[in-house]
């Protein structure tokens, strides 16, 4: 079945048949877990009780456990919010995006990309809901319901309320995405099983039998919901680039912000596809389908989202330089030579420098250093959320309120917990799901011959 | 409901020879039940005379509901059961509503969507589907011919239609 382009490389290396894939994908769920697998659970989990503890004193004794103060009101807790947010873009850019763009070599990452989307919004959700003090009443004070049962009811005006909206559209919608391309895989590993097993994933394939009529709805289904994940997605990280962006405070107030802030979720989501990426393939034996080509064109993605967001933080200070605002330029010198220089400075080496660094084909088709850079990439990009909020809230506009950020262990406690929530969904998943969508894998197998195809 | 139980099988190995067949078969006058692959093959529904889905005209329709409605509830709340000023801004300031209507059109176009997908296409997670061949959810294309529904045509006949179309196998299946 394999088969050479002379024009392109192939997507699926080692001569893989039909079956290979099936059995190839299929044998991760079927088999008892490796070690590997259950000590990251276990190192996953254990991150995710000791995070806990913080959680818990949160919910307990109020976000005073935390360590803002009268002038910076927001920090940790919103960095960590729009940094997970932005992870789980680029989920969605490769399973909708690049299906709009008839790109092939989403089809082996598609899955788990956007198993990371939905890990992620779940770990973004966690922060303002914690921040909300009294989260068990939070699940009404977002809703469109009257204020407390009384007569006033959310203001629409509120950017804050238009994320509600925006987060909890773009997880249904991408958990829908997600299952439906879930349905047909889940359908062969029933066929596959027996007992409890073939119960359990007859009743998660819903009865799914792969007949053409089914298969034609199918395709007409993941393409609407590509064209509608597609807009949605840039509309997400661009209301909550509207957070910030329809504030007065100086730093904040540009309309640059919702361009800029898709580029850089696109940017980091990429990057944590990438860490993810490297690691599942080789534990999982994973190279055949999630091959060098792959991961030169996440590189390539890379580089242009990380063009971009370097291009927005010179904008940035050009304009506030070009504005004539005494308030907006004072708000960026004091980013770059003010007391946090070194999380602006840290942010403009790991998002503007590093990436650069995969113009060289030798790097950007080196695993070591994608998944150094990949690292490096997500740290610069959680930098820069911080200095955005902190460093335009730390000099408020009286000098007597001028304070510092200091994170308590609380901050880094919540911190921990989600990660060790995303690690311990993802770890459950990769083993109980297909990590690979077989289907769409299959459907390409094929194609990439100019011989067999007419 | 009655479901006819005899059928003959068909077992393809590769999607275009697949498709041809489909073609020869229909030609020679010979009713296919349906086509059973493990993947989408692109064209097969062309060949099998289907006709477009419309599940592009539900996601449309369930769109504009979802368009409507929050408009609707927005200016309602906002406008007629207690206005509010609220940063100098009218009552009914249009431009704010749109992030929060952009949102629950496409919630709603997506939810409706896919509930029409799954009620035309009969899936639901207690669904017993009838598997043919189960290497049709693995490497194998399966197409059914139902011998009730071609009873003018006798069954050497048509097995030796799609034996002569390129199929790797021929079988019969019956369902209790």
């Amino acid at each position: 079945m394999q088969v050479t382009s002379s024009v392109r490389e192939p997507l699926v290396t080692g001569g893989k048949t039909y079956k290979d894939v099936t059995h190839d994908v299929a044998r991760q769920v079927e088999g008892k877990p490796t070690i590997g697998w259950l000590l990251g659970l276990a190192v996953s989990i254990g991150v995710l009780l000791l995070g806990f503890i913080a959680v818990a004193a949160t919910v307990w004794e109020g976000i005073g456990m935390w360590g803002l103060n009268k002038t910076v009101g927001w920090a940790w807790d919103i960095t960590n919010f729009v940094w997970w947010v932005g992870i789980g873009h680029a989920g969605t850019l490769i399973s909708a995006v690049l299906l709009l763009f008839r790109q092939k070599w989403r089809t082996s990452i598609n899955r788990a990309a956007e198993a990371m989307t939905i890990f992620a919004v779940i770990c973004a959700a966690m922060f303002p809901v914690l921040h909300m003090g009294r989260p068990w009443l939070g699940a009404y004070w977002a809703l469109p319901l009257p204020n407390v049962f009384g007569s006033l009811w959310v203001n629409f005006n509120s950017p804050l309320l238009w994320d509600v909206f925006a987060i909890s559209t773009y997880f249904s919608v991408s958990l829908v995405f997600w299952y439906i391309g879930l349905i047909p895989d889940f359908a062969t590993i029933r066929d596959r099983a027996t007992g409890i097993r073939k119960t359990i994933y007859g009743a998660l394939s819903f009865g799914w039998d792969g007949a053409a009529k089914t298969w034609m709805r199918y395709e007409s289904v993941s393409l609407i919901l590509a064209g509608l994940a597609t807009p949605l997605v840039l509309s997400v990280h661009t209301i909550v680039s509207f957070d910030f962006a329809t504030s007065v405070i100086p730093g904040w107030h540009t309309t640059i912000f919702p361009p800029y802030f898709v580029a850089g979720a696109i940017f980091s989501g990429f990057a944590m596809v990438l860490t993810l990426m490297i690691i599942t393939r080789k534990v999982f034996k994973l190279e055949d389908y999630i091959t060098m080509v792959h991961i030169e064109l996440m590189n390539i993605v890379i580089i242009i989202t990380g063009s971009i967001v370097g291009i927005a933080y010179i904008t940035e200070f050009f304009i506030a330089w070009y504005s004539g605002v005494a308030a907006e330029q004072y708000a960026f010198i004091n980013r770059a030579f003010g007391p946090y220089w070194w999380a602006y400075w840290s942010m403009m080496t790991c998002n503007v420098i590093s990436p650069q660094l995969f113009w060289f084909k030798k790097i950007r088709t080196s695993i070591v250093f994608t998944f150094a850079l990949s690292l490096v990439v997500n740290i610069g990009m959680w930098f820069e959320r911080f200095v955005i909020i902190v460093t335009s809230l730390h000099r408020d506009f009286l000098p007597s309120s001028w304070a510092m950020f200091y994170p308590t262990w609380a901050d880094v406690g919540v911190y921990l917990f989600t990660f060790g929530l995303f690690f311990t969904l993802f770890l459950l998943f990769a083993k109980f799901f297909p990590v690979i969508n077989m289907a769409e894998v299959k459907s390409v197998l094929k194609s990439s011959s100019e011989k067999v195809n007419k | 409901m009655e479901r006819d139980t005899n059928f003959i099988l068909g077992i393809y190995d590769d999607e275009d020879v697949l498709k041809d067949a489909v073609t020869k078969v229909r030609d020679s006058g010979v009713k296919i039940h349906e086509v059973y692959t493990p993947y989408p093959v692109h064209g097969l529904e062309d060949v099998l005379g289907y006709r477009r889905s419309r599940l592009p005209i539900a996601a449309f329709l369930f769109g504009m509901l979802g368009t409507c409605l929050a408009l609707t509830m927005q200016l309602l709340m906002m406008a007629v059961d207690w206005p509010m000023i609220i940063g100098g801004k009218d009552h009914a300031p249009i431009p704010d509503f749109i992030p929060v209507t952009f949102e629950l059109t496409v919630l709603l176009a997506s939810f409706g969507m896919v509930g029409v997908f799954m009620i035309s296409s009969n899936l639901k997670p207690w669904g017993q589907p009838r598997i043919f061949d189960l290497r049709s959810t693995d490497d194998k294309h399966v197409m059914a011919i139902d011998i009730a529904n071609n009873a003018s045509i006798e069954e050497a006949k048509i097995k030796e239609v799609l034996q002569s179309s390129g199929a790797s196998e021929v079988n019969n299946k019956s369902f209790e």
